[in-house]
């Protein structure tokens, strides 16, 4: 170690909002907020809403109802704004790196230099990494052109905030208000940056937009905020996430996301989280507390989630639909896998405000190790929502004795013209199973991983074919020892 | 060299002793029937032989082509040629039978060292074991055995045994449940198996079915030990004769 790595570099106490320091010190107060706006040059509106959320959020309480157990999160421990890392911030090197996790890049058969980006390590003089980001830069320069031709806006949100002011200004917490609730009245207070999209009226996005390509991907920070606008007409589908799971110094992430349909658009939102779920015992995972909500706002439009949640130490997320328009459709494919000692509370909501509104919720949860997995799914039609129609089907899979799996479905049906059908199952994967793939040459690590992809095949089937293949392929190597 | 021989085997299930001193020989190319009153140990036998675990081998030896695979597990048996047809087959929903049969034969290949099949001349074959097998290609897109009927799953069986050409295949009850044309058509695919040296261990409580597959020998096992050995005509002779003079 050098000996300046052993003098601290930063306040270790007193509060600075010089705005041309990198980095805060933990800790939140209204002047860490204009700190923040201020550093991203914020349009005035955008500063006030950011306070506004913050005085909402300091009188708001943690959810407490989640199916999960955690230590309490000291908030003023948090930093809110940090600049790109410097080389104290990360790992070394790879050698420093939970060597689980680099065994697991190795299964996914990610090169060297994109285990390090992942890995968050950081070095002084970067070498091959420089390739990587010159890569992707490139290619997101071509991919700009080609979407710009197109009319499609796709940029960080922190620049449509200067070049898309009326569309952010006008949509930016309509689907999930400030109060919405805990996470994401924090977020509003204090996000980092995160995707902007505007697909015009009539345009059909001539390719999937993946936040892979997003230049600034890099640090998106643990505040990400992302807003879809589709226009009459239009269709997009956005895919979040990578099938590598990603290490990262903040334990917290509470992201938004909000999605926007008018008449007769479509979109389509597949993620697939694979954050790091921490050591065999939990140590050192991420706490995933997203609100992620669409608006059918238009008539016939149509928002679709699908889901593969494969990491975080604890996942509390419920992709929702508000459908307002008249025959607008809602849906939720999730698989939702936990090993070890992973909790995730997972589902969604369907609000039928509009006549004849649709929504279909296929949840696909498999528990193995000592994991806990619950599914927890609202459908809601009001008065207006005559010839509402829901369907759920909720299957839980169990790996082994020590894990759990749990199902709270809750409905509100207020219209009496509206049809709701619930299903569900709960299955282990056997021993007969087991043996009968063993008896035909296939060893129980595979079998099981077999067994899971064909219990996941209705939500696979929604995912584009690329991400498909990967998420087989994550489901394998995340399952990994659960069978003795 | 005997493909397989079994010595003195004795066997335990959860404390309770099913197989006690159980001996037998197969030579290559041979097909031996076992007969027995049920609750004898005639699934018990088939899944030791295919190493389930669970089952707590007390004395005793399973040779099986030269090696002693007491202790060895499912897979790595069935990679060195040994296939059981189920008495009662599993359902795995959602994996097709297409892919789990691909799953099987690649793993096979792979254990012993072959190249994968080709994915094109592989759905032929299948198709057209299927075919013979009376069985609707449809069913190869089908959960595996996922709604099949009775005698779906043990025409599956056999798509199974013809596919992955073992040397040995254990046949556990693979004529119960079957009427007469389905079991003219397991029968037909067992006899296509049977060659030099493919050998067949055919387990069945009724002797109806060795009149569509003549065994060389047959056995009668009971409570855990061969009470009586001998050729076709002994098969008869239980018809006719039932098992309580061989038992009491
Ligand atoms: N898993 C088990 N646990 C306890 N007893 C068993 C188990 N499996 C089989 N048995 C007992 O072992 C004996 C032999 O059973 P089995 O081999 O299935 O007979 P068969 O196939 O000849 O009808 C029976 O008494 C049966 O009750
Ligand atoms: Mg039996």
């Amino acid at each position: 170690m050098a000996v300046e790595d052993l003098v601290p570099t930063e306040y270790s106490a007193g509060f600075v909002t010089d705005i041309e320091s990198e980095t805060l010190p933990p800790g939140l107060d209204e002047s860490v907020i204009r700190f923040i706006s201020a550093k991203k040059g914020e349009p005035e509106w955008l500063t006030e809403w950011r306070l506004q959320a913050f005085a909402h959020w300091q009188k708001m309480q943690e959810p407490l109802w989640a199916h999960v157990k955690f230590e309490p999160i000291d908030y003023n421990a948090i930093s809110y704004y940090s600049a790109p890392k410097s080389a104290a911030d990360g790992p070394g090197s790879l050698a420093e790196v939970d060597p689980e996790l680099l065994r697991t890049y190795e299964k996914l058969g990610i090169p060297l230099h994109e285990q390090e980006m992942l890995a968050g390590v950081v070095k002084e003089r970067p070498d091959v990494a420089v390739d990587a980001v010159f890569d992707s830069v490139s290619i997101a320069t071509t991919f700009r052109d080609k979407l710009a031709e197109a009319g499609v806006v796709f940029c960080p949100i922190s620049e449509a905030v200067h070049s898309h002011p009326e569309l952010v200004q006008k949509y930016l917490g309509s689907v999930v208000p400030q109060r919405d609730n805990f996470y994401a009245a924090l977020n509003c207070a204090v996000f980092s940056d995160g995707s902007f999209v505007y697909i015009p009226p009539g345009v059909r996005c001539p390719m999937e937009l993946s936040t892979y390509f997003r230049i600034n991907e890099q640090n998106t920070g643990q505040f990400e905020r992302t807003l879809i606008v589709a226009d009459k007409g239009s269709y997009v589908s956005y895919l979040e996430g990578c099938t590598a799971p990603m290490r990262d110094e903040n334990q917290l992430h509470a992201a938004v996301v909000e999605l926007v349909a008018l008449e007769d658009a479509e979109i389509k939102y597949s993620t697939v989280q694979n954050w790091y779920p921490g050591d065999k015992d939990g140590k050192g995972g991420i706490y995933n507390f997203v609100t992620k909500r669409g608006a059918c706002l238009g008539d016939r439009s149509k928002i679709s989630w699908t889901q593969v949640e494969t990491g975080s130490a604890i996942t509390w997320k419920y992709p929702s639909v508000v459908l307002r328009g008249a025959d607008s459709v809602g849906e939720f494919y999730s698989v939702a896998l936990t090993n070890n000692c992973q909790q995730a509370d997972t589902g969604t909501k369907m609000i039928h405000i509009g006549p004849n509104t649709r929504s279909t919720i296929i949840s696909k949860g498999i528990s193995a190790g000592r994991s806990q997995n619950s599914y927890r799914g609202l459908v809601r039609t009001s008065p207006t929502a005559s010839g509402a129609r829901n369907y759920t089907q909720c299957d839980s899979l169990l790996i082994g004795p020590g894990c759990g799996a749990h199902t709270f479905p809750y409905i509100e049906n207020r219209n009496t013209t509206a049809i709701i059908e619930h299903e569900a199952s709960t299955s282990k994967v056997s021993d007969d199973q087991l043996f009968l793939c063993q008896q035909r040459g296939i060893d129980t690590e595979k079998a099981v991983s077999m067994i899971v992809n064909g219990f996941c095949k209705d939500v696979f089937r929604e995912l584009p074919m690329e991400f498909a293949v990967e998420a087989g392929k994550l489901l394998e190597v995340s399952l990994e020892g659960a069978v003795g | 060299m005997s493909l397989l021989e079994v010595r003195n085997l004795e066997v335990d299930v959860d404390g309770k002793r099913i197989l006690k001193g159980l001996n037998l020989t197969l030579e290559p190319g041979s097909v031996h029937a076992i007969m027995g009153p049920n609750g004898s140990g005639k699934s018990t036998l088939a899944n030791v032989l295919a190493g389930k675990p669970g089952y707590d081998i007390v004395s005793g030896e399973v040779i099986f082509d030269g090696n002693v695979v007491n202790e060895t597990e499912p897979e790595a048996l069935a990679q060195a040629g040994l296939f059981l047809a189920f008495q009662y087959p599993v359902e795995i929903p959602g994996v097709s039978n297409m892919e789990f049969l691909k799953a099987s034969l690649d793993n096979l290949h792979a254990a012993r060292g072959d190249a994968q099949p080709n994915a094109v001349e592989f759905m032929k074959t299948v198709r057209s074991i299927a075919a013979e097998l009376d069985l609707n290609p449809e069913f190869l897109k089908r959960g595996v055995n996922e709604g099949f009927s009775g005698g779906e799953k043990k025409r599956n069986e056999i798509l199974q045994l013809l596919l992955l050409q073992p040397k040995l295949a254990v046949l556990d009850e693979t004529d119960s449940g079957l009427d007469i044309d389905a079991l003219q058509v397991v029968a037909d695919g067992v006899n296509r198996f049977r060659s030099d040296t493919n050998t067949v261990l055919m387990i069945t409580h009724y002797q109806r079915l060795l009149n569509y597959i003549v065994p060389d020998a047959v056995h009668v096992l009971a409570d855990g030990v061969i009470v009586k050995s001998g050729g076709r005509e002994l098969a008869e002779e239980l018809e006719a004769r039932g098992y309580a003079w061989l038992t009491n």
